[in-house]
């Protein structure tokens, strides 16, 4: 289906967002750095994480179990586990761009938690592949700088904790998830996910609790929707432009 | 495994993986069940992330910190429908300070 150009009040409402969310995840980015390089790893491999890896979650991941004195395995595993929802993200988020050939190869490595958010958070199909690239390249680029400074100077700045930005990366999480939560099934699936996620965590390594959560989705979506209104389809997402998104 | 083989690999995986998502024939997703599947799977996940990053430990046990504050403050500000970076900035100002006065 053609989409038709956004307005440029609209344009430059998503681009705010796409800005918004590479600047709360780019801060998080100097803690990483700081724990990389606390963690025993040089400025060139943490430098390389966030470049290369490029998805958050995966990069503490390993660093974490570096620092803690697990094997190399040990890391690989955890962080391919983690990444295996960025593949569930593709799944959903290369129906809405429509890119081929090479062109997946940027947009596969854009496709982590912040792009795919913002990306299904917006209506019109232009918005979503705006949402995407921008909320993408804002964050790959906020998150390689910020790792940079975080490698250099963390170590000077102390425990991140003390500016709360451990608290300020599942508020960030939580704004982009709340338009989703329209409906009785998404809010459902969300408070399943939670406690699914919450009961395991004691009990499971890093990274398992989160995967495990996605049975709650599954399992929705194999009930039959109670009527057309329920029906989760990409065009149905539950957003109403004007509210709620993050702005 | 050395370090970088570890870094290296890691990166190697991750982008395979976001890249299957890409190769897969769409048609696998025109289903109505694996629609909504791939619909509510952001929603779990996301969930399961704020819920994750909130409430447990480094080990994986359960806690109720400062970031549960700020959570609750996040979800307030929501509710008012304050915008995203106002948001993320009250939650991350309510958890640091919460620390500064010893709790959290």
């Amino acid at each position: 289906m053609p989409s038709p150009q956004l307005a440029e009040e609209r344009r430059k409402e998503v681009l705010r967002q796409c800005l918004s969310v590479g600047v709360a995840t780019g801060a998080y980015g100097i803690s990483f750095g700081a724990l990389s390089v606390a963690a025993g790893l040089d400025l060139w491999q943490t430098m390389a994480l966030s470049a290369l890896l490029f998805s958050g979650a995966s990069q503490f991941a390993v660093v974490g179990i570096i620092a803690s004195g697990g094997s190399g395995a040990a890391a690989v595993a955890t962080s391919s586990l983690l990444g295996l929802r960025n593949g569930l993200y593709g799944l959903q988020i290369s129906r809405l761009l429509r890119v081929r050939g090479l062109g997946r190869v940027p947009a596969a490595h854009l496709t982590i938690d912040e792009s795919t958010a913002v990306a299904i958070a917006q209506q019109e199909p232009a918005a979503q592949r705006l949402g995407f690239w921008g909320t993408g390249l804002s964050v790959f680029v906020l998150w390689n700088l910020s790792t940079l400074l975080g490698a250099v100077v963390g170590n000077a700045l102390g425990d991140p904790r003390r500016y709360g930005l451990d608290a300020a990366a599942p508020a960030a999480f939580c704004a982009l998830l709340w338009p989703r939560l329209k409906t009785g099934d998404t809010r459902t699936v969300a408070a399943a996910a939670a406690v699914i996620a919450l009961t395991v965590a004691p009990h499971a390594p890093a990274g398992i609790p989160v995967l495990v959560a996605a049975l709650a989705a599954i399992v929705a979506g194999a009930i039959p929707a109670r009527g057309p209104r329920d029906g989760m389809d990409l065009n149905d997402t539950g957003t109403s432009s004007g509210e709620q998104a993050p702005s | 495994m050395t370090l970088w083989t570890t870094v290296l690999l890691a990166s190697g995986l991750a982008f395979a993986l976001k890249l299957l998502g890409y190769v897969v024939p769409h048609q696998v997703l025109d289903g109505v069940v694996v629609s909504r599947v791939t619909a509510m799977l952001p929603v779990a996940l996301l969930s399961a992330l704020v819920a994750v990053q909130t409430f447990t430990a480094p080990g994986g046990g359960l806690t109720v910190d400062a970031r549960a504050a700020g959570l609750a403050v996040a979800v307030t500000a929501l509710l008012l429908r304050a915008p995203f970076l106002v948001v993320v900035i009250l939650a991350a100002g309510t958890a640091a300070t919460l620390r500064a006065l010893g709790w959290g």
